[in-house]
């Protein structure tokens, strides 16, 4: 099978995402391109033939988690226009950091043999019966874990943004 | 190249992105983002190995990305929770100007 261009296609706008959402100035204008970034994921899940994946990601990262950072954002007051610097001092290393990582990546890839194969298998199919007959047996026990994760996690998000009682509002009711 | 090796190269430059946001970006929540496009590129990896590698049968890699996607809703829960108290703690999200733990 040869690469198709729907694609490379994705993989740009992903990419393209990506990049904007790490670069904008306004924390509104990053979430809107992490959104772009985290659909075209989603997309590409599809297009490799993961149904199941890609709607998984569709509902959690651009339904859900989308919304709790431009949620984050208004509440932290990221939207206002700031005058100081947005990115940190140490950023040229930081780029430089991730350039290294990228070079190391790439490099494994190339050399890994991978990149050259003998034949590539069909589309294999993941219908959705098969991946809950696989959930509810082989990883049963993941699953339960995962549930008893996302409780606790549910809590404690909600405990941490609890607004704490301040000390004098408490004075002044009692006087 | 092969389609399995861009998959590779794709998610190792989302991996970069992310990580170049994370290093450089002041914002605690765009910090955050750059995590979560880290977790993405994994992700992109399972899912290239499961279409491409062999035993695509036993849907390892697609439940794999499952349990991710669901340890990085809590994640982003909880991390955007932070940033929320922090923020009411110390009235900015700027990672820079929460030194008071400094040594």
């Amino acid at each position: 099978m040869r690469t198709t261009a729907p694609f490379l296609i994705l993989a740009v706008l992903t990419l393209a995402g990506g990049i904007a959402a790490m670069t904008l100035r306004r924390l509104v204008h990053c979430a809107l391109a992490l959104t772009v970034s985290f659909a075209g994921l989603a997309a590409l899940y599809l297009n490799l033939g993961a149904e199941f994946a890609g709607l998984a990601q569709l509902l959690v990262y651009v339904g859900a988690i989308a919304i709790l950072i431009v949620f984050a954002i208004l509440l932290t007051r990221g939207g206002d226009d700031k005058a100081e610097p947005s990115f940190s001092p140490a950023g040229p290393a930081g780029v430089v950091l991730a350039l290294a990582v990228f070079a190391v990546l790439a490099w494994a890839v190339e050399t890994s043999g991978i990149a050259h194969p003998a034949a590539l298998p069909a589309v294999p199919s993941a219908p959705m019966r098969s991946i809950g007959i696989v959930l509810m047996q082989r990883y049963v026990l993941p699953l339960e874990v995962i549930a008893l994760m996302l409780t606790a996690a549910m809590i404690g998000a909600v405990i941490l943004a609890l607004r704490e009682k301040r000390p004098e509002q408490n004075q002044g009711s009692a006087q | 190249m092969n389609p399995l090796a861009i998959c590779l190269l794709v998610s190792a430059l989302l991996f970069a992105v992310g990580l170049a946001g994370a290093l450089t970006r002041r914002s605690a929540i765009l910090v955050l983002a750059g995590i979560e496009l880290m977790l993405n590129a994994a992700n992109l990896n399972f899912i290239a190995f499961w279409r491409f590698g062999p035993h695509p049968e036993a849907l390892t890699g697609i439940v794999f990305v499952i349990f991710a996607i669901a340890v990085a809703a809590a994640e982003a829960a909880v991390g955007l929770a932070l940033i929320l108290a922090i923020y009411r703690h110390a009235r900015t999200s700027d990672v820079s100007e929460i030194t008071e733990m400094k040594g």
